[in-house]
Parts: structure tokens; C-alpha cells; sequence
């Protein structure tokens, strides 16, 4: 027996005896999911899974152990993907901090930095946000404004942010702010700051699935140590670029779907019923449903394909754009057939046996899939251009 | 496993990529096609093919193959797509081997095959379109069989040494029990084949089986139980096929992203437009992502992963579409010289047709794919 055998039998008995039953079932709504933070809202089973995988690094499994991590190889991190997907085991800790902040952190911060952050995030005991979008720098982030004022040993910023995602729920946040406007994109830099500091407001913004995930974020003579600039002064689009990539493999990770079970074939079975052949009664849905069915587990090997290049360092560093525009269009158009499959039942807003509108709503959200994180558009841009090295319009 | 190619796999798909493209360019089918050439494709070819190892690569080297898997099988297939290669390797050295492989068959054929003196050819299907019905008979006569009925789309099948042939020995025609396999022989008394021109320039046979007379030991597996063997060839014949379609689609893409880069109108290049630079990006993410199933498949074959079923049909299904659209792409981004036959873009929109038909397209294996998940 090799190794990695023994290190997934092990991994198999120790999740089996620590995953809690309740962390076994399909995430249905987005509180399934565990945030962790200062204020935190757990649903039972929650705590004890995210803190019984930190107590092992395994929020992080693949980050060094110094920095609250597991320290595993990529093939030991890829057989505890494999096993926790085995039992259906929900993400023990959903975290901008870990898919976000974490690697650029690792790669741009200073020894202090990491360790004062990296641990918090792997235990869920600071929840992040991100401060980048502001209400004229959208697609193009680098026009940003928001200003970071020169004052000895600290910045006095000023400004506003928008899309936010969770600003109101989260403890922390990583922004870019200008601090020269000599350069357009060689004037930003990559601040940190708790979103209890004197000056920082937030305000939801309610969207057409009536949740208001994200906010608009204002910042009034917010006093930011220099201690907490990531990487030089002026250099923060170096560490907001690197950053972006692994976001957009994260959104990109949504066009895998649930883990556990099939609930847009479920729940067309329930609705629609199946013929005396057991085929779905409705017969252009089941097709459309089949083909849906054939891009989306090819995408699901696709994605398994780019983690495992990106650990080798052979994948093209445009990557990430084509993940998150394939796996972004890809959940947008599992939504729209999750609507098609409920029919009237998919309409109902609030009743408690549609869990309070659970489909329109995730249908609704999913719309801003292909938006957030640099749109569907600019990432075929950077494939264009960055991939297939096509001419400059 | 991680899913990407190895070291060694990378040295094949290097030595590969050079061989076919400096022995059997688009050229090579040109050429074929214009001689009018009855064979279908180069017997010279298939010898060097034979050299380099390629004919053995599914067989074990204590057979004088190379041992490899379906994953090495797939590089090989992605050239000979990549380059609109004739060459029966795909029905011979791939799906033929896969049926034989630990009967007693092997003996017989392997060496020919090892020697790049044999071709194999699949006689499965029997309608316009693949399924899964099978109503050719097999009527027990004396020490053998008798096979009586008409396959279609036998590619090869008119060169064919051999011919791999699924018959009913038992039962009705949707079943699958009463499936027998059985290794025919191009001698046989009462076989005969029309081979037709395809649109690809590719031959393929209607062969048609009058009383064909065999022995018991031409039968490949269990009496009435091949329905598993020939699953098995399916799925290595699905994969391959995906794997070939790969290179259809790649070598359809780098070439008009290539035309893209020359080709200026309006004063300018084309490939500055971002109405065609979305498309091209597009299709890029489709092939990707087509790639990466293809491999998947591979890879569960090699393993023996009860997954790789589904796989499989993933794998052909995605290539389809996303081949399809390559190809489609191609003609569309080339304009007018696209649609000349002087330009090679078309062959490969004849060369993903024929593929995308071959072993089930992507709307028959969606529709498996979706029995197999029970709706």
C-alpha cells in the first residue's frame, strides 16, 4: 500500500467518524452556507464541522502549517476532495478570506501579514469582504477613485465602494484605493482594514431576487496603518490582477453544481413525472435537460483538469477567464432549466413549501454570475487576447 | 491520477505530432482523394504506423505491443484527427484489439496487426443512425453459425482481413441478451460489401452477409452474453473516435485563429474584431472543455472505473458539440475561401461530420446519459 492509500484511508475513517450528519445534506438555500466571522450564524452542525476540519488545517488543506493550514501535497488535497465529495460533505467554511485574500496573501504579504491573517481566515474567526468595484469603475476597474491620503505612518482614505459583497456581515476588508494619479493602473494600492474602523458605513443593496448579498461601501477619513498595504505603494494592481484569478476560479466552481444528489433532475422528475418508458414526460425538456447534463459533467472534468494543472504550474495564467465565463454561462443556464422543470410551483416568492421562493430567487442571483468578477465579455477579451494572442482592436 | 498528460505521454504526443505531420498532412488525403484511391487509405502508411509501434500500442508487449492504454491511443488519435489522417487505427488497433484481447483470437490476428499487415473493421450498426438494436441472425449450422443480414457504415470494411461482426444468436432485436460476437474472416463464403465514398472521401462498406458460414470458435467471448464484450469495443471506439474529434475540432481551430492573425479587410486584421475574438474565445472554452472529458474517459478506461461509462458518453457527446462548432466556425470565419475546395477548412467540416455519426452522436449519447440517471 502506497502512501497516499494510507493517507486516504485514513482521511476516510477520520471524515466519517467528524462530519456531522446534518453536513451531509445538498446545500437547498444560501443559509446552508457556513461563513464563520465575528458574528457568526450557525446552523446546527455547522460549528463543529468547520472547527473539527480547522482543528486539522483542513479549511485550507493545501496552505503551509504555519499559516493555520494542512500543509497536504496536491494529490493528498485532491483525495480529500475526492473523499469529502464521497460522503457529500458540505464546504466546512465558505470564505473570501481562503479563495481570495489567502493566495494573494501568500504570495504578496509580509511574514507579519500572514501571520496575523492566515490563521483567522483558516479557523472562520474573521469573515472578509472586498472592496474593488465603485460606481464608475466597473469593467474597468483600474479608473477607479476612491483615495488613500498620504499621512506619515497611515492613509486617510475616502471614497465609495460598490458591489460589496456581504460588507454588512463581514469583519474585515481588502480594498483597492488610488494613492497617485499619475498612472492609471500604477496608482492603486491593496489595503486592509476592519470594517469597525472609525468612518466605514454600509448600505444593502437590494436586488431583483429580493436578498441583498451585496452593498455599497463608504469610506469617510478611514485611518489605515501603512503596516496594512499589501506589496508596494502603487503596485496593488499586481495583487488585485492575481486576486482576480483565483476569484474567477471560484465563481467558475458554481457551474459544478450541488454536491450532493441531482436536484434539477430531481425536481424535474417531481414535477413533470416520468412515462411508462421512465423517461421524463416531457419530452423537448428531457432533451434539453440531457444536453444541459452533457456539458455540465464535461465541465465538472474540465475543472478537475485545470486544478490539477494549476497546481502543476502548467496551466495558461488566462485560464481562470475561460473557467469563469464557461462556468458561470453554464449555472445560469442550470437556473433557467431548475425554472423550466417547476413550472408555477418555481414562481412562488414566500410560501414556506417553496422554502420562500429558494428557485426564482438562486434563478434571479445566478443573473450576476456572468457579471461579477469581470464580465462574461471581458473574460472572452482576455482569452482572445491572452490565449489565442489575437490582434489588439 | 491527476488529469493531465504525464511525462511519458508527453514524449509520445511530441514524437507523434512530428510523425503524422510530416507523413500524412491533409495533403496525404488529398492526394488519396484525388487518385480516386480504392483503398482508402495508404497501406505504406499503415506499415510506418506499424514501425513506430502505433499498431500495437493497445497490446501487451508480451504480444509484441507496446502495452499502452487508451489514454496513449487518444494521443495517437488526436494527430490523426489534427491532420485528417486515413488510417484504419482507430477500427484495427483500437476497437478490434479491444474485442480480441485475452481470447484466443489474439494469437491469431495480433501479429498481423503488431506487423501493420492486418486491418480490422467493425460490422455493428445496421440502420442509418446508431442504436442499440441488433437483428442480424446467427442461426446455430452444424459445428458453427450461419449469419444472415446487412451492416452498414462498416468503415473499412471492404479491405478489412477481418471483420468484427455483433449478430443475434437469441432473443429479440432490443435485447441484450442473445448478442453474440463473432471474428469473420474476409474469405468467408457468402460475405460481400458495397463500399461507398462518404463525404469525408472516407470508404465504408454495406457488407452483406448471405449464409455466412463459421466456426464455433469464431465467436469472440460468450454465446449470447457478447452484449458485455461489446460494450467494451463501443467505449473504446466511442473514446477514440472522441479523441480523433479532438483534433478535428483543434486542428479546425488553430487554423482559422491562424487565418484570423493574416487575413485583413477594412483596412485592418480580422482577428481585431471582438465580434469574431468572442466567438473565437467561445469556441476555445468549448474545446477545452471537450479535451478534458475526452481524457477523463481515457483515463477511467485504463483504470477499469466502474465510471467510466458515463464517462465515455460524455466524452462523445461533448466532442460532438464542440467539434461541430469548430468546424462550423471555421468555414464561417474564412469567409468565401473557406467554402473553396482548394481550402482545407472544408475537409475538416466533412472529417467531424462522419465522426460525430460514428459509434452514437451527441444526441444519442445525451439520451443514454439520461436513462442512466433515470429520467
Amino acid at each position: 500500500m502506497t502512501d497516499l492509500d494510507q493517507f486516504r484511508r485514513d482521511t476516510r475513517a477520520w471524515l466519517e467518524a467528524n462530519c456531522p450528519p446534518e453536513m451531509r445534506q445538498p446545500v437547498r438555500s444560501e443559509k446552508d452556507a457556513c461563513w464563520g466571522g465575528r458574528n457568526p450564524d450557525f446552523q446546527p452542525g455547522q460549528k463543529e464541522w468547520m472547527d473539527a476540519m480547522a482543528s486539522r488545517g483542513w479549511t485550507v488543506p493545501d496552505w503551509p502549517t504555519e499559516y493555520g493550514g494542512g500543509g497536504l501535497s496536491p494529490a493528498e488535497t485532491k483525495i480529500l476532495r475526492e473523499e469529502m465529495a464521497a460522503i457529500k460533505a458540505r464546504n466546512p467554511l465558505n470564505s473570501f478570506g481562503i479563495s481570495m485574500l489567502g493566495p494573494a496573501l501568500l504570495k504578496y504579504g509580509t511574514e507579519e501579514q500572514k501571520l496575523e491573517h492566515l490563521p483567522k481566515i483558516a479557523r472562520g474567526e474573521i469573515r472578509w469582504c472586498q472592496g474593488y468595484s465603485e460606481p464608475n469603475a466597473g469593467s474597468d476597474l483600474a479608473s477607479l477613485a476612491a483615495s488613500a491620503e498620504d499621512a506619515g505612518d497611515h492613509y486617510i482614505v475616502n471614497g465609495q465602494k460598490v458591489w460589496t459583497s456581504y460588507a454588512d456581515k463581514a469583519d474585515w476588508i481588502f480594498c483597492l484605493v488610488r494613492t497617485s494619479k499619475e498612472s492609471k493602473q500604477g496608482g492603486i494600492s491593496f489595503v486592509l482594514f476592519d470594517m469597525e474602523s472609525p468612518g466605514v458605513s454600509t448600505k444593502p443593496i437590494l436586488l431583483i431576487s429580493g436578498y441583498s448579498p451585496f452593498c455599497e461601501t463608504f469610506m469617510d477619513n478611514v485611518k489605515v496603518p501603512k503596516a496594512n498595504r499589501v506589496h508596494d505603494e502603487n503596485k496593488g494592481w499586481d495583487v488585485a490582477k492575481y486576486l482576480l484569478g483565483h476569484e474567477r476560479e471560484m465563481i467558475s466552481g458554481m457551474g459544478l453544481g450541488s454536491s450532493g444528489g441531482n436536484p434539477l433532475i430531481e425536481g424535474a422528475i417531481a414535477t413533470i413525472g416520468l412515462n411508462d418508458r421512465g423517461e421524463l414526460a416531457d419530452p423537448l425538456l428531457r432533451a434539453s435537460l440531457a444536453l444541459f447534463e452533457v456539458r455540465s459533467k464535461a465541465f465538472t472534468a474540465m475543472s478537475e483538469r485545470f486544478i490539477d494543472e494549476l497546481k502543476a504550474g502548467q496551466a495558461h495564467p488566462a485560464q481562470p477567464s475561460m473557467m469563469k465565463y464557461y462556468g458561470t454561462e453554464l449555472n445560469k443556464a442550470r437556473h433557467e432549466l431548475v425554472m423550466a422543470a417547476g413550472g408555477s410551483d418555481a414562481l412562488e416568492w414566500d410560501s414556506e413549501r417553496s422554502s420562500g421562493g429558494a428557485k426564482p430567487r438562486a434563478w434571479l442571483r445566478t443573473k450576476a454570475n456572468s457579471i461579477e468578477g469581470g464580465t462574461s465579455e471581458v473574460q472572452l477579451n482576455i482569452i482572445a487576447k491572452r490565449i489565442l494572442e489575437l490582434p489588439g482592436a | 491520477m491527476p488529469l493531465y498528460l504525464n511525462d511519458e505521454q508527453v514524449m509520445l504526443r511530441d514524437t507523434t505530432k512530428e510523425f503524422v505531420a510530416e507523413h500524412a498532412p491533409v495533403s496525404h488525403l488529398r492526394g488519396l482523394r484525388d487518385a480516386n484511391d480504392a483503398t482508402g487509405f495508404s497501406r505504406d502508411l499503415w506499415k510506418q504506423f506499424a514501425e513506430m509501434g502505433f499498431t500495437g500500442i493497445l497490446i501487451g508487449e508480451d504480444q509484441g505491443g507496446l502495452g499502452l492504454g487508451h489514454v496513449e491511443a487518444g494521443v495517437v488519435l488526436e494527430e490523426i484527427g489534427r491532420n485528417l489522417s486515413p488510417s484504419p487505427f482507430l477500427t484495427t488497433a483500437v476497437a478490434a484489439v479491444e474485442a480480441l484481447k485475452g481470447t484466443a483470437h489474439a494469437d491469431r490476428w495480433f501479429p498481423g496487426i503488431v506487423a501493420g499487415d492486418t486491418v480490422a473493421a467493425l460490422a455493428i450498426d445496421e440502420r442509418a443512425k446508431h442504436g442499440d438494436a441488433i437483428a442480424m441472425k446467427a442461426e446455430r449450422s452444424g459445428n458453427g453459425f450461419r449469419l444472415s443480414g446487412e451492416k452498414r457504415f462498416v468503415t473499412h470494411g471492404h479491405v478489412a482481413d477481418l471483420l468484427i461482426v455483433a449478430a443475434r444468436t437469441g432473443g429479440s432485436d432490443d435485447e441484450d441478451a442473445g448478442v453474440t460476437l463473432f471474428a469473420v474472416p474476409k474469405d468467408a463464403p457468402g460475405l460481400s460489401h458495397q463500399a461507398e465514398r462518404l463525404a469525408d472521401s472516407s470508404l465504408a462498406a454495406r457488407s452483406k452477409f448471405e449464409g455466412v458460414e463459421v466456426d464455433a470458435d469464431a465467436v469472440i467471448g460468450e454465446i449470447d452474453n457478447g452484449r458485455a464484450v461489446l460494450n467494451r469495443v463501443l467505449a473504446a471506439g466511442r473514446t477514440g473516435a472522441a479523441a480523433e474529434m479532438v483534433g478535428v475540432g483543434g486542428g479546425a481551430m488553430d487554423m482559422t485563429v491562424s487565418y484570423l492573425k493574416e487575413r485583413k479587410q477594412f483596412g485592418t486584421l480580422i482577428g481585431s474584431f471582438q465580434a469574431l475574438q468572442h466567438r473565437a474565445a467561445h469556441l476555445y472554452s468549448e474545446m477545452e472543455v471537450a479535451r478534458a472529458a475526452v481524457l477523463k474517459a481515457q483515463q477511467l478506461l485504463d483504470t477499469d472505473d466502474a465510471r467510466a461509462d458515463e464517462a465515455v458518453s460524455v466524452a462523445k457527446a461533448m466532442t460532438g458539440l464542440a467539434t461541430t462548432l469548430a468546424v462550423q466556425e471555421g468555414i464561417q470565419m474564412h469567409g468565401g475561401i473557406g467554402m473553396t475546395d482548394e481550402y482545407d477548412i472544408g475537409f475538416y467540416m466533412k472529417r467531424a461530420r462522419v465522426l460525430a455519426e460514428m459509434f452514437g452522436d451527441s444526441n444519442y449519447h445525451a439520451d443514454r446519459l439520461a436513462r442512466a440517471a433515470g429520467y
